[in-house]
């Protein structure tokens, strides 16, 4: 079977409440046979969220191939064309083997401790210099647990700068704060098991069959079998996941709250809400009905430019349904008044009393395979273990737990998001930049500007990656880091499952673990607690999970539970109990809640003493807002809207995938995708290449005519310059996109950039 | 009934900071953030002005034995660079302040007059105005240390 034409697989089907039956995926090398593989290592893929449980195949010392795990719940054996073609073979290709530090402008190898030394000098020199905040720390969705909470620790405490990030706040930033503002902590409600049991499933600006593949093939199973669920979709292109959709609702990129506040209206106008639940485990119902009282049908159509009949249609089936599965993703949290409109989603819910149910919850998806690792860890910039950065006790907790001052720790103001942390350094008063696993000079919004900063004569950038990238280019030192299946730890998928991974094999030539690297600076700066002890005292990855069951003791994320004995052998687990606030009981006490909250419209905190005047106890927040017109509006002179996304063979700037040749023959160029309508007012035919520009840039690209709705325009995002001979930086998505982002979750707006189109 | 002049004074304050909101988010564009929020507040603002439009109409404004000192706290022109910002965002929380203890006023009149419509207005609008506070004091708490350490030149 041909895996990169076949995404998902051959069906099996069933029924609502049977499980999904086992179908074990396998890819080895080419010559490759069961029998000459010397050992099955356990994992689980790093290349979406999902996380699918799965065994590396190893002979002589390498990577050759990769099973899905029949036993995991994630998964049931299967794995997608990422899983199986981009998860090992790109571990030999073209990777940084040694050390790079800039000498006369150029990038040159060195050794470990010339390099070592060169970030350690830097460091002290600016903290003499300028204290904390002249340092930043922007990192991944793509490390494993171990790996961020030690640089949490670093830089919270061993440092102690409020500067710290992860490229999360690209993915799922949103997902994190509308589960904070509605719920009162971080935490997925819902599990996978969910799409077997529900009865309609509600996709919002999440095209499921490209991001999590093996999801959807979940989902398919479902709609191939009997008692097959309803399905709703919200995404401005005729994605599959919108062809098998019952409904689809195609509306004008940045409208989701006017159309979220219309299907909550007809919800509570038709009564098909839960009083007694509202009353109950709920707070601020009435203002959510005042405010979505103007969204008439009408109105809502005409904002969003959708028939009103379909909006009403959508409400029944999601009134009406036994259980209701909503999944939420990039659509949504990328777009304007991103955690607003995620947040209406939880309404939608709460107000049926259908949270934590079987087969009716909501999942906030994630994004990059161990996001959520990066938002517990608080290498996000958020305080480990879902605590709150307002509530000194939390603090003091986290003190206590390192043994050090809690003043050293920055909470006089909420943690700096990554948007802001590069704006610091644009400005320069962030003058020591350690980027580790991401590629911002394809992926941050407006890269000519990314680009700028990177090259800023008074910024110091550190990168460590396991490949050369458009970011490592412009560093001043390069830290060359092991992959997936090189080193040891874990991580959790976007329904709080957590996998361990083992180590495969050995890192190629002088590359070492992220964590490992971590650990090293920590010891050559001499960061110490109280007692004087060395602050870190973990020195490989079990001691630093250890340490982080004691840091997640108590706390919402409580991994106490979890050890890596157990987690050997038989499926991955989650924290917590299957499904979250099945008892209707939520993590909103005062004393508990990871976020006092904010207004969504601006983004202004709730202070301490607010919050407890609403006496939340455990009570969820139906928090309401009005829709406002997005800012970046298409005009005459850029009359369409131009939105960013992925394609189903490739990961984030394909820095792995682009290196598995199966993946990058499936998708080598990138292109942009218009109406057939559109295509033919301008005369464009497939394949035409052509010019498409904001004010902020432009690329030049092939026309593809097909899924988008008209004046909409979509780009892939994955597309850098590494693997082409540098003519001008005409090819990546953002070199288009606008700086700008959510006030609530900080989430930059891809998916609404105003671009005019031309023949080149 | 001096109502009249609390009236032309709130009229004249609100008009003052949705000007003083456009000139930041214009002068500080280089802050995404600043900008699009204070353009969300300043058009916030209008709508404010608008809705006190009927009150005006019935109880009249006296506008004459203020405009003076309201001219001096307006809003002159934005600073550059990150204390600049602190400063520009500091004198919005002044302005602003002062519509809020006005529309405090206004309420206490409204309270004494038992007029519904009038309570209607304060009430809706103080909100607006608790939210441009707390929105200012969130921002100003992010922007400060940096500013005030960090900052160079
Ligand atoms: S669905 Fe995601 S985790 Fe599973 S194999 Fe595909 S890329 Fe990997």
């Amino acid at each position: 079977m041909d895996r990169i034409a076949d995404v998902w697989g051959p069906r099996t089907p069933h029924g609502r409440e049977t499980d999904w039956p086992v179908r074990v995926d396998q890819q080895l090398a080419d010559g490759i046979g069961e029998s000459d593989v010397d050992r099955w290592v356990q994992s689980a893929c790093v290349l979406c969220s999902n996380g699918c449980g799965c065994d590396i195949a190893v002979k002589d010392g390498r990577m050759v191939g990769v099973r899905g795990r029949a036993a995991d719940i994630v998964n049931h054996g299967r794995l997608g064309p990422k899983g199986l073609f981009g998860s090992w073979q790109a571990h030999r290709t073209d990777r940084l083997t040694k050390p790079l530090i800039r000498r006369h402008g150029v990038l040159v190898e060195t050794d470990w401790d010339t390099a070592m030394n060169e970030v350690v000098h830097r460091s002290q020199e600016l903290l003499a210099e300028s204290g904390p905040s002249s340092h930043g720390f922007y990192t991944s969705g793509q490390l494993f647990l171990e790996e961020y909470y030690t640089l949490g620790v670093i830089g919270k405490t061993g440092i102690g700068t409020p500067h710290m990030d992860g490229n999360t706040r690209l993915c799922t930033a949103t997902a994190a704060a509308a589960l904070k503002e509605s719920f009162g902590s971080d935490g997925q409600p819902a599990c996978h098991a969910d799409i077997d049991l529900c009865d309609a499933l509600f996709l919002f600006g999440h095209n499921m069959a490209a991001t999590q593949t093996v999801m959807w093939a979940r989902v398919l199973d479902r709609l191939a079998g009997p008692e097959r669920p309803r399905v709703v979709v919200v995404d401005p292109r005729r994605t599959p996941v919108a062809e098998s959709a019952d409904v689809h609702l195609a509306p004008l990129p940045g409208t989701n709250q006017a159309l979220l506040n219309g299907l909550l209206r007809a919800v509570i106008e038709h009564g098909w809400i839960d009083h007694d639940y509202i009353a109950r485990h709920t707070l601020g119902f009435e203002e959510l009905k005042s405010t979505v009282e103007p969204y008439t049908p009408e109105h809502v159509a005409e904002i969003c430019r959708i028939s009103p009949v379909d909006l009403l249609h959508a409400a029944e089936i999601f009134g009406t349904s036994r259980r209701v599965l909503s999944t939420v993703l990039q659509g949504f949290y990328q777009s304007h008044q991103a955690t607003a409109a995620s947040c209406q989603v939880n309404n939608l819910h709460l107000i049926r009393g259908m949270i934590g149910k079987p087969g009716g919850g909501v999942l906030q998806m994630n994004g990059q395979p161990t996001a959520q690792n990066t938002r517990e860890t608080g290498a996000d910039g958020d305080l480990p273990g879902f605590r709150n950065w307002d509530n000194e006790e939390h603090v003091r907790e986290l003190a206590r737990l390192w043994n050090v001052d809690p003043l050293t720790i920055p909470h006089w103001a909420p943690p700096t998001h990554a948007m802001q942390i590069w704006r610091y350094a644009e400005q320069g008063s962030i003058r020591f930049l350690w980027i580790s696993a991401t590629n911002p000079a394809v992926s941050l919004p407006e890269l000519a500007r990314i680009r700028d900063i990177l090259r800023k004569e008074d910024l110091f950038v550190v990168v460590q990656d396991g490949f050369p990238t458009e970011t490592t280019e412009l560093a001043d030192v390069v830290l060359p880091a092991a992959l997936w299946g090189e080193k040891q730890g874990t991580f959790t998928n976007l329904s709080r499952v957590v996998h361990l991974s083992e180590q495969a094999v050995e890192p190629p030539g002088e590359a070492r673990s992220d964590l490992d690297i971590f650990l090293d600076y920590a010891s050559r700066m001499g960061f110490r607690d109280r007692d004087g002890d060395p602050l870190i005292k973990w020195k490989d990855a079990e001691g630093a999970f250890d340490a982080w069951r004691e840091c997640s003791r108590g706390r919402p994320c409580d991994y106490t539970e979890l050890t890596y004995e157990k987690l050997r052998g038989g499926s991955g687990i989650a924290w917590g109990p299957e499904r979250l606030y099945a008892d209707g009981h939520f993590p909103t006490a005062a004393d508990y809640c990871e976020d006092y909250g904010h207004d969504l419209l601006t983004g202004a905190t709730v202070t301490p003493t607010e919050y407890k005047a609403q006496r939340p106890d455990g009570r969820a927040f139906l928090k309401a807002a009005e829709y406002l017109p997005p800012h970046e509006q298409a005009n005459a002179e850029y009359p369409f809207l131009c939105t960013t996304g992925r394609s189903v063979y490739h990961f984030h700037t394909r820095t792995k995938t682009g290196r598995s040749p199966e993946l990058r023959r499936a998708a080598p160029e990138p292109w942009v995708e218009m109406s057939p309508e559109d295509a033919a007012e301008l005369g464009f035919s497939d394949g035409d290449v052509v010019l498409v520009e904001s004010e902020r840039g432009s690329v030049e690209v092939p026309v593809r005519i097909g899924r988008c709705r008209g004046g909409v325009v979509f780009l892939p995002f994955h597309y850098g310059y590494w693997d082409v001979e540098p003519d001008g930086h005409q090819r990546a998505a953002n070199e288009l996109t606008r700086t700008e982002w959510d006030p609530v979750s900080k989430q930059p707006l891809y998916k609404i950039s105003a671009v005019r189109i031309r023949r080149t | 009934m001096h109502l009249a002049t609390y009236l032309g004074l709130l009229h004249t304050s609100l008009r003052t900071l949705a000007g003083a909101f456009r000139e930041v988010a214009k002068g500080h564009g280089e802050e995404p953030d600043v900008r699009s929020t204070c353009e969300v507040l300043a058009n916030r603002l209008d709508g404010q002005v608008e809705k006190l439009g009927p009150i005006v109409d019935r109880y009249g404004e006296h506008r004459e034995s203020e405009p003076e000192r309201l001219h001096a706290a307006e809003f002159e022109q934005t600073r550059g660079g990150a204390v600049g910002l602190l400063r520009d965002l500091q004198d919005l929380y002044a302005l602003a302040s002062f519509t809020d203890i006005t529309w405090t006023v206004v309420g206490q009149a409204a309270q004494g007059l038992r007029d519904e419509e009038l309570l209607n207005v304060v009430s809706s609008c103080e909100k607006d105005t608790a939210r441009q506070l707390a929105w200012l004091k969130t921002r100003m708490k992010q922007s400060a240390p940096q500013a005030l350490i960090a900052a160079r030149g």
